[in-house]
């Protein structure tokens, strides 16, 4: 008799639970994986598909599902660290198979060759080339990314990536892009930095 | 209200759940590699250990004991705790999903801390009433979170230490714990109930 009395109880208590956590489950819903959206905001979006996957949201997703975090190139050492902030695991060294010059690259069409296949238009992923067919096709530079995924498509090899050169002109030019950590107190760094501002200006 | 705060002192010093106990090792050892990632754990079980207590010293005083059912308590209690913990999860996913993040995977664990179990069942063995209970629960996890917040500030230290080869890793980990555990007797007899 106790237990069917114990049965009997502890069945009401898990069906209470139960209904409990059904009710939670359907008032507290949650639409969506908002990981994926912080993911893909840390991600460079140059959109090059050298983590294997066609874009740089398929990878956040990716990510997100237990992918392996060093497969962005582009993103370089600074993107990983900063994903594995985010996902709370251990920063790894860029996968070796990307491992390359880091040095920014534009693509180039040497116009000659060109036969306006418009192949490469289709493989580049940010537009950065204009052209119709049968006629020459060039590359906007300041939209090209360097992914390099226009050059595999030509089927005249008139594409070729140059490593762009440093100059006073793309030299990057604001200190503040480089994270700069605390270690003194307040107020010296509030006026260092009102004097590296006031450098720059001037 | 003294007894209230002696009884608060007395769980989270004297008879810290971790060091005096030993309750609670595995998310100890687990999670205290990074302090952030200690401080996220050591809010979620504060969170989880006082609903827990609370909710079952309510189950075990209204429901099990006037049916004599007291020997369903450790099942019953797992029930209570793993019921806080998803609810809270869910909670917590939809109001702040900052904490959310935080907390992260380290929520549905706690449903395996022996530590929480402890409190809900030493709550029925040491006769607490209901605002014993909550202290009771509420002082374990400030000592749990205390403890660990500590102990994974030494293990960052440690990472970067000179240690000898023999002792790298769990090694010298476990020695520290033994230490602070050693230093934590010394408040034996601190307070008096």
């Amino acid at each position: 008799m106790s237990i069917l009395i114990a049965i009997i109880v502890l069945g009401i208590l898990c069906l209470l639970f139960g209904a409990l956590l059904g009710y939670a489950a359907i008032k507290f819903k949650v639409e969506g994986d908002p990981i994926v959206e912080q993911l893909d905001a840390l991600l460079p979006q140059t959109q090059c598909g050298q983590c294997g996957y066609p874009g740089c949201k398929p990878y956040a997703q990716a990510l997100a599902d237990g992918e392996s975090i060093n497969k962005c190139a582009p993103g370089g050492e600074e993107t990983i660290k900063k994903i594995a902030d985010l996902l709370g695991v251990d920063v790894q060294p860029l996968d070796e198979t990307h491992e390359q010059d880091n040095t920014p690259k534009v693509a180039f069409i040497i116009e000659e060759d060109c036969i306006g296949c418009t192949k490469c238009i289709q493989a580049c992923p940010v537009d950065a080339i204009i052209g119709a067919a049968k006629q020459m096709h060039t590359i906007i530079i300041d939209e090209c990314t360097g992914c390099d995924l226009c050059v595999a498509p030509c089927p005249v090899d008139c594409i070729k990536m140059i490593p762009v050169k440093t100059t006073a002109h793309n030299w990057l030019w604001d200190l503040h892009c480089i994270p700069v950590t605390v270690i003194t107190d307040e107020t010296e760094i509030k006026d260092q930095k009102e004097l590296t501002t006031n450098e720059v200006d001037a | 209200m003294v007894d209230y705060l002696l009884l608060l002192v007395s769980t989270v010093l004297v008879n810290n759940f971790v060091l005096v106990k030993f309750l609670g090792l595995c998310p100890f050892m687990g999670v205290s590699s990074r302090t952030e990632t200690a401080i996220g754990m050591s809010f979620a079980t504060t969170f989880v250990m006082t609903a827990a207590s609370l909710l079952s010293y309510l189950v075990n005083s209204y429901i099990l004991a006037p049916l004599g059912l007291q020997y369903l308590t450790t099942m019953t209690f797992i029930l209570v705790i793993a019921v806080v913990v998803q609810f809270t999860e869910m909670v917590v996913h939809k109001t702040s999903i900052n904490l959310y993040r935080t907390l992260g995977i380290f929520l549905p664990l706690i449903t395996t801390n022996c530590a929480v179990l402890g409190v809900a069942l030493l709550n029925i063995y040491q006769q607490n009433n209901f605002f014993e209970s909550i202290i009771y629960g509420f002082g374990a996890a400030l000592g749990f979170s205390l403890v660990l917040i500590m102990f994974s500030a030494m293990r960052e230290k440690l990472a970067s230490a000179d240690v000898p080869t023999p002792f790298k890793g769990p090694a010298i980990a476990l020695i520290t714990a033994g230490l602070m555990s050693l230093a934590f007797m010394g408040f034996t007899g601190l307070v008096k109930i």
